[in-house]
């Protein structure tokens, strides 16, 4: 941002400056020096916020900056100290995810464990999770299906279950299409957001096909006393009004080495996670023994989330 | 100094006139007004004032945006036949044209930013000084050719409107070649707009390449649509020359733009519901509606029965050249275009959605005081340049001006 550069006000002496010239360089000094004062004003963390730089163009320095912003930030609108990572992908790593459609039963603790340990909005209701129930004749029939059902137990006997959340996509629509490149996917294979670089154009909704990404229509709003407080940069720190986000795997777990929230709360065990790259890990095994298959084949967005009938 | 005893003038004249005038520019105030006092709240309380949601969410501003695109693209239906051909009764109203397109992209520009999240962070669109996804992201390139096209017709026009001033004529080894380079910049606009849509694999309705030639062909009809009535107007209420033999030329062309439209809309209507594949869902929901939602099927109709009527109106010379019938075509024209082109473009591609959940949108009123406000600011925009550039035409400032501004209107 400008600084005011030029003279300072006039010095008695100056009296070859005409009254416009004058008129026009009191009022861009004065514009200079409200900027530098409201700068000035400011601490490096606002200035951070609003000079923000791609999360990808940050140095060392500037993401300890961004970190100290968003845990204090927090701790201002919550009062809850909080602790924010910025955990890089680990070297050997490919996290994929595998989904039993057999065992699961509908009970959407998945959804609820998922809006906990993200931070997600309860007013307006922002769901990363989305749980799905198709008749059992019909087979997999997105027109068919309803993601409203209310039975007072489930599983209902003619019906099974699709959970949907982000695919985490080899080959995403989500990130090609983005105008300013605030998403991307990160050498572990999760697609992130950089929540302070998206400008909110929701290219990358209408782009996905699995509805995957939500917007924040309004400010969100999380209970303070519910807040996660294991935050990660790219992950579930509460994100701003007016941006795109979506299910990272738990970003802020998984690359601790801990389960998604979603695969540690299923009653069933229907939801498996792990490094694709580890022939010995449990992902690896169901990929190489079962029969998967991932949603919207034909699409070639070659999706890391699988799904198979267990049993 | 020379140059802004010149332009302050024209400056002034822009912003004095009759009652009516008065009346109309006060009316498009306040409209701006309340679409304004709407735009504040939604930046305060964000997009939850607007209808849209998950399921839905581009609606009502990105299909108006589409929509004047397309008006955009259309000066160069007068580009075209005026400079290549150098076919006289349409040259002397291109600017007229020229002035159309640059308040459409200006109302284009409105809409996007009236559909970001984040309006603040629009810099980071900037090469260089942002991150812009180029050439990856067909949005992207949409910024750019927006904003070449905007550039190029203001460049245009200001030099013809600086020449005219000044009593000179225009320097051909400037506009010529502009001109000439705002054909395939106006093609380009509505061709990358298209691409936006076209290239989401995730979206049946859009996902077909028939999608741009179609936005061409509805484009060079909704664009004239709205000049033939400016330039009635304009005909009654100024002292501009506009041939009749112009507005006939102008059409006709549309007649051939319509012709087009409705066959690759039908060649695209076979291609559905004849192969019946899940892709159909949206089409139903445009034309008969799905599980009990139909509230699109009436403009659904509205807009065939339109196109169908005005290109039988503009096919015929004897119904294009009688005024009313000509200027109830345009309309038929402008409400086909403006349905096709805008919700009918948006809604059913987004509903249902991709996982099949049917969420019924209509705008709120908050949206319609902002669309109408851009609206309003986009009229604004045409009535001073149009203020500015007809007594220009016509020779009204020369006379008035220097001596050598008098001896080249002589």
């Amino acid at each position: 941002m400008s600084c005011p550069t030029g003279p300072l006000p006039l010095e008695p002496g100056e009296e070859t400056v005409t009254p416009e010239e004058l008129s026009r360089r009191d009022f861009l000094t004065g514009v200079g020096l409200a900027a530098a004062g409201y700068l000035a004003a400011c601490t490096p963390e606002a200035r951070e916020a609003y000079f923000a730089k791609h999360f990808l163009e940050l140095n060392a320095e500037e993401v300890q900056l961004r970190m100290a912003r968003l845990k204090e930030d927090h701790k201002t609108r919550y009062h809850r100290e909080v602790t924010v990572s910025a955990a890089p992908p680990k070297p050997g790593v490919e996290f994929g995810y595998a989904l039993d459609l057999s065992r699961c039963i509908g009970c959407r603790r998945c959804v609820y464990a998922c809006v906990k340990e993200n931070n997600q909005s309860r007013d307006p209701q922002v769901q990363w999770i989305r749980v799905l129930e198709m008749e059992k004749k019909g087979g997999i029939d997105f027109e068919a299906a309803n993601p409203y059902y209310a039975h007072e137990k489930v599983p209902d006997p003619d019906h099974f279950y699709l959970p949907v959340a982000c695919q985490q996509c080899r080959n995403p629509p989500c990130t090609r299409v983005c105008p300013v490149g605030a998403t991307w996917q990160e050498a572990d294979g999760i697609v992130v957001i950089d929540y302070d670089w998206c400008i909110g154009c929701r290219c990358c909704m209408a782009a996905c096909p699995y509805g995957a990404r939500h917007f924040n229509w309004a400010d969100p709003v999380v209970p303070a006393d519910e807040l996660n407080t294991n935050l990660h940069v790219l992950g579930n720190r509460v994100r701003p009004r007016g941006v795109v986000e979506k299910c990272t795997f738990c970003i802020q777990r998984v690359r601790e080495g801990r389960y998604p929230a979603c695969v540690e709360i299923c009653p069933v065990g229907a939801r498996k996670f792990g490094n694709l790259l580890d022939t010995e890990s449990e992902i690896s095994r169901i990929l190489r023994e079962k029969r998967v298959f991932v949603l919207k084949a034909e699409l070639k967005t070659e999706p890391k989330f699988y799904y198979f009938y267990g049993i | 100094m020379n140059a802004l005893k010149l332009i302050v003038p024209a400056l002034q004249h822009a912003f004095r006139g009759g009652t009516a005038f008065k009346v109309w520019v006060a009316g498009l105030l306040c409209m701006m007004a309340w679409g304004g006092a709407a735009y504040y709240d939604q930046l305060t309380t964000g997009l939850i004032v607007t209808n849209m949601r998950d399921q839905v969410s581009w609606a009502f501003y990105i299909g108006n945006f589409t929509f004047l695109v397309g008006v955009a693209a259309a000066a160069v239906v007068l580009v075209i036949p005026a400079y290549i051909y150098g076919w006289k009764p349409i040259k002397e109203v291109v600017i007229l044209g020229e002035i159309l397109a640059i308040s459409a992209i200006v109302m284009c520009l409105m809409f996007v930013v009236a559909d970001m999240g984040r309006p603040e962070r629009g810099w980071h669109l900037i090469p260089v000084i942002g991150k812009m996804n180029f050439p990856r992201a067909i949005l992207a390139w949409d910024v750019l050719v927006l904003n070449l096209y905007l550039v190029l017709n203001v460049v245009i026009v200001s030099h013809l409107l600086y020449r005219g001033i000044q009593g000179r004529p225009y320097n051909p080894n400037l506009v010529v070649p502009l001109v000439l380079l705002s054909v395939p910049a106006a093609v380009g606009i509505h061709t990358v707009t298209a691409f936006i849509y076209a290239g989401m694999a995730a979206r049946p309705y859009w996902n077909a390449s028939i999608l741009a030639p179609r936005f061409l062909c509805s484009a060079f009809c909704s664009g004239p649509a709205i000049m033939l009535i400016l330039f009635q107007i304009l005909q009654r209420t100024t002292k501009i020359a506009i041939k009749d033999e112009a507005i006939w030329k102008v059409a006709e062309l549309m007649a051939y733009a319509m012709f087009l439209n409705l066959f690759l809309l039908g060649a695209e209507l076979f291609k559905e519901y004849y192969s019946r594949t899940e892709h159909l869902l949206h089409f139903q929901y445009l034309f008969s509606g799905l599980h009990g939602h139909s509230a699109l099927v009436p403009y659904a109709w509205a807009f065939v029965f339109c196109g169908i009527a005005a290109f039988l109106i503009f096919l015929f010379p004897a119904t294009r050249r009688n005024v009313v019938t000509l200027n109830v075509g345009c309309l038929l024209i402008y409400a086909s275009v403006y349905i096709e082109k805008g919700m009918g473009l948006v809604m059913p591609a987004m509903t249902p959605d991709t996982l099949g959940e049917v969420y019924e949108y209509t705008p709120t009123l908050h949206e319609l005081r902002i669309g109408a406000a851009i609206f309003s600011t986009g009229f604004l925009v045409f009535t001073l340049l149009c203020k500015v550039a007809i007594p220009i035409l016509t020779g009204e400032f020369a006379a008035k001006g220097s001596p050598a501004s008098q001896a080249a209107a002589h």
